[in-house]
């Protein structure tokens, strides 16, 4: 089944048309990345397929169902969980907290202001059990924003992938981070990822050729290429419009 | 009728002016720094004092230049040693610290001053009749703060079209976050944005405290209905400000012009049906309808009318 | 925690509530605690905005006034009527007043957060207050809307003529809304309200809608303020439109800012202290509401957590057992600061009096109870060098505090976790 289904996806903001009719399928379980030079559109495709801003045209289906036009909860209900560039977290809450909230529509306790938090057992222990993977269970009690760098992406993916969502989409997960961070990150986003169909961007080519299974290649809004990360690197449009660009 | 008209439209557009020079200011300061001060009408109080006080003592035209400038220092040393202590905390403190100063201000001058309004008159080279239509006269000192509000609006108009700092301003408000980019001294331009648009207040306050009436209250009567202008008009936009401005000033001009009821259109049965709302004329309702709009704006577009930043 | 350590609170707080009236026994102490516990529910109803979900509301009286005269209302048609409801259960009925208020306004006016909401919530309460004085059938016009509670059908045979018996009815609903509204922070909804404040964006982005969440709590928020009101129309008998006005409203937010909007409990100690000094200070000064000012900026400025978050603060260094080091430093800085607050309140009164007063009274006045001439340039010259003079010594000994501060968390830091 495919996961993902995007057809035709333009977005114009004023004059500027930033997303020049995308068009791209994603099949169920597949690692894919989307790569491109700076200012390619890659967050604004992210942004259109988790309802962050609304598409100018075209259709998104998800497992099926059109999504475009819903609101991004609506979205999110739906099985689809993005993360963010900018690390995008709750600053004042504890690492726990952040996880929790991130676990409880999910289970479905929605806008519940009748039972105690604290007592439910299935939220509490899929929280436990997020923190445990992302190495910060630890930190617990620690407000998030006091968190350094490396451990508020790495909370960042937790929220992302704590609601159970089918299909993540990860913004630039490693941006900003040094070697042995990165090294580290690309394990964790492999196993919390783990039977998920995932859409990453991301800027650090041995972090990409390392875990996609498909590439795809966004230049000036539009899909140049889409292929396995062999058959890119040796496309020849490719190694001209943004790996030839790199080089230099 | 046709009396009618004239008269609400001319004192209709002196209001919506005076709203304008206090609302563009505020605009200012808003789009600058983020601030909605809640204090701006409490300026434009200082300034009718101010100018109560300066001309009985030495007269009302040094009152004009003297008393616009001491509230601007009062502005600018507002923002300096309080502002800007309460800007790490954020917006929320920076709100409330501007709801309280309001607060103080009010009990200041009610303390100096007394609760009653004070005797704040039209200066006598002014207080003759300018025209006279049908049976009713207008006074000179009306047509004078015409003169004035306009004055300031196209100096406004150069300011921010011809000068430098015109420009920063400018691009500022479109850009809120780059003018530190520029290189320029932040702090300096906020707390001159700050003293400059206390003035302005403090100008429309000498000008407006004897055309109305000048008393304690009348920071905290003003104080909404210039915010109900400036959401309406579109937070951030000088242009909206303006026509939200005169807007304002007819619409509750006229109403209070209008003496009709539900009760003279449906007979006293009115009375009936609608209960106080069918005796209550239309005159009695223009207190509200500035707010009424202001909820209906958001409800239908909560940029406001002009405006494209949504907080 | 243990659940004898969860449970002590309320079982303090239920005492105190229980014994105030026994040891404060005079008529006006008695008026003074029933005002004291029905403002603690509606500062805690603000803080369901304020403090758990970041919504700045300019109007929140319009659901403690709304929920009063209709409280009001419906007192005088139980006695009208002769219908067998007793008094306890009219807070319920401005209860659902301000519950049904609430959903009405919020369902306009929570679409946004931030300045937007802020300055809807000031329209709406200009708009209620305006409308107040216009529909006088409803609002009662100047005088207000007057009832007599004891006319209520008794309840255990209590007819509610007595102080002492409006008080402990008011407590009863004190404690159980205290006890409700700290429980729905402690709900999936709670917790998200927090979140919302802190990151509304990212709340979309977990499957809850931010709207959804403040309309929520702006529905309860109301559903609270509501019932205070109705406990105010049963405890003063009137209800007039300042009820429902700019003033009430400003009220509550110094009550929740000045009390703390950051911790549970900090409304609770801000509607307490203010409804003290309103009652108290204004017999005692004519610049009452000048000093409310001052105090409120001076939080605003110097402790923008309030009395409740600057304890707070102090929290951690207590369980590491590291508050002793701060004893000494506060101490030394009491002094200054105190001198500079004497002279800071000799300064407004002397010129309050000056202003004020004098011209009725003459130039005789007494401050602290010492008897002065406000003609005298002597007190004044006292006022401004107590006042400058604490200044520059507070600026003086303030680095003292953040040495000690500073030595008590580097302390805390070497203690193992």
């Amino acid at each position: 089944m495919t996961a993902l289904s995007l057809q035709n996806v333009t977005k114009s903001f004023g004059q500027m048309e930033i997303i020049r009719g995308v068009t791209l399928d994603v099949p169920e379980g597949e690692r894919h990345a989307v790569i491109g030079p700076n200012g390619a559109g890659k967050s604004t495709l992210f942004n259109l397929i988790s309802g962050r801003f609304p598409v100018s045209s075209g259709s998104i289906r998800l497992e099926d169902q059109e999504i475009s036009g819903l609101k991004s909860y609506e979205i999110n209900r739906r099985g689809l969980s993005r993360s963010f560039q900018v690390t995008n977290i709750f600053p004042r809450l504890s690492v726990y907290e952040n996880i929790r909230c991130a676990v409880l529509w999910s289970l479905g306790y929605k806008y519940s202001f009748w039972r105690g938090v604290n007592g439910l057992a299935d939220a509490r222990e899929r929280s436990e059990d997020i923190m445990e993977r992302i190495g910060l269970a630890a930190r617990r009690r620690d407000q998030a924003g006091v968190l350094t760098y490396a451990e508020q992406r790495a909370l960042e993916i937790g929220i992302t992938i704590a609601g159970g969502a089918r299909v993540i989409l990860l913004d630039e997960p490693m941006a900003g981070m040094s070697r042995s961070e990165t090294e580290h990150a690309v394990a964790l986003v492999r196993k919390m990822t783990e039977g998920k169909t995932l859409l990453m961007v991301e800027h650090d080519m041995g972090v990409v050729f390392g875990i996609a299974d498909r590439i795809s290649v966004l230049v000036y809004g539009k899909i140049i290429a889409s292929d396995t990360p062999q058959a890119i690197r040796e496309n020849a449009a490719v190694k001209e419009a943004y790996l030839g660009e790199a080089a230099h | 009728m046709l009396e009618i008209i004239t008269f609400s439209t001319l004192n209709g557009v002196l209001y919506g002016m005076v709203l304008f020079m206090l609302a563009s200011g505020l605009t200012l300061i808003f789009s600058m720094m983020g601030v909605l001060n809640f204090a701006h009408a409490s300026f434009y109080m200082l300034g009718a004092y101010f100018g109560f006080e300066i001309s009985r003592r030495i007269g009302f035209w040094p009152a004009l230049i003297v008393a616009p400038i001491l509230v601007g220092i009062v502005g600018a040393l507002v923002e300096r040693f309080g502002l800007r202590r309460v800007h790490k905390f954020g917006h929320v403190p920076e709100l409330l610290f501007t709801f309280g100063l309001a607060f103080v201000i009010e009990e200041v001058v009610q303390m100096i001053w007394g609760k009653l309004p004070v005797d704040y008159r039209v200066p006598p080279s002014l207080d003759f009749t300018a025209f006279r239509l049908f049976d009713t006269t207008y006074p000179a000192y009306k047509m004078f703060m015409l003169a004035i509000a306009i004055g300031m609006f196209v100096a406004l108009l150069v300011v921010l079209n011809k000068t430098r700092v015109g420009l920063i301003i400018q691009a500022s408000l479109t850009h809120p976050n780059t003018v530190a980019m520029l290189g320029h001294d932040v702090p300096t331009i906020f707390m001159a944005v700050f003293g400059a648009g206390s003035a302005l207040a403090g100008l429309a306050g000498v000008i407006a405290g004897p055309a109305f009436v000048t008393q304690p209250a009348m920071a905290a009567l003003l104080g909404p209905i210039l915010f109900v202008v400036i959401v309406v008009g579109g937070l951030g936009s000088l242009g909206g400000a303006f026509a939200a401005s005169l807007l304002i000033g007819l619409v509750q001009t006229f109403a209070v012009a209008i003496n009709g009821s539900l009760a003279d259109i449906f007979g006293a049965s009115a009375a009936d049906w609608f209960g106080d709302l069918g005796t209550v004329t239309v005159a009695q309702i223009a207190p509200i309808i500035p707010y009424f709009l202001l909820v209906l704006v958001l409800i239908i577009k909560p940029t406001g009318l002009f405006g494209t930043r949504e907080t | 925690m243990s659940a004898l350590g969860k449970i002590a609170p309320w079982i303090i707080l239920a005492i105190l509530l229980a014994v105030a009236p026994l040891v404060f026994t005079s008529g006006t102490s008695r008026t003074m605690l029933s005002i004291m516990a029905l403002s603690i529910i509606f500062a805690l109803s603000y803080n369901m905005l304020l403090g758990q979900t970041g919504l700045l509301s300019f109007g929140h009286a319009v659901y403690y006034g709304l929920g009063g005269f209709v409280a009001i209302h419906a007192m005088n048609t139980v006695i009208r009527n002769k219908y067998a409801i007793p008094l306890p259960v009219i807070p319920l009925i401005g209860g659902a007043a301000g519950l049904f208020f609430g959903i009405v306004f919020g369902s306009v006016s929570t679409r946004r957060a931030g300045t937007v909401f802020s300055m809807i919530s000031l329209g709406l309460g200009e708009l209620v207050a305006s409308s107040a004085l216009i529909l006088r059938t409803f609002f009662g016009g100047e005088e207000g809307i007057t009832t007599n509670r004891s006319r209520l059908a008794p309840f255990f045979g209590y007819k509610f003529g007595p102080q002492i018996e409006v008080y402990y009815l008011i407590a009863c609903w004190c404690f159980v809304c205290i006890l409700l509204m700290y429980a729905i922070t402690r709900t999936p909804f709670g917790r998200m309200c927090n979140a919302v404040r802190e990151n509304p964006e990212r709340a979309e982005f977990v499957g809850y809608s931010a709207r959804m969440v403040r309309f929520i709590a702006f529905s309860l928020a109301g559903l609270f303020a509501g019932i205070a009101g109705g406990l105010a129309a049963l405890n003063f008998e009137i209800m007039n439109t300042q009820s429902i006005g700019a003033v009430q409203s400003g009220l509550v937010l110094l009550m929740t800012f000045v009390g703390g909007a950051g911790v549970f409990f900090g409304p609770i100690i801000g509607a307490v202290l203010i409804t003290f000094l309103q009652i108290t200070l204004s017999d005692v000064t004519g610049a009452w509401q000048l000093y409310f000012g001052l105090m409120f900026i001076l939080v605003v400025m110097y402790s923008p957590g309030g009395i409740a978050g600057w304890l707070a603060l102090h929290e951690p260094l207590y369980r590491g057992r590291q508050l002793g080091r701060l004893i000494p430093a506060y101490l030394i800085n009491a002094v200054p600061l105190v001198v500079m607050i004497v002279g800071g309140i000799l300064l407004i009164e002397l010129a309050d009096w000056i202003l004020v007063k004098a011209e009725t009274e003459g130039p005789g006045m007494s401050v602290f109870g010492i008897v002065m001439n406000s003609n005298s340039i002597v007190p004044w010259i006292i006022a401004i060098i107590l006042f400058f003079g604490g200044a520059f010594a507070l600026r003086a000994t303030w680095p003292r505090v953040q040495d000690a501060w500073g030595v008590a968390l580097a302390r805390l830091r070497e203690q193992p976790a």
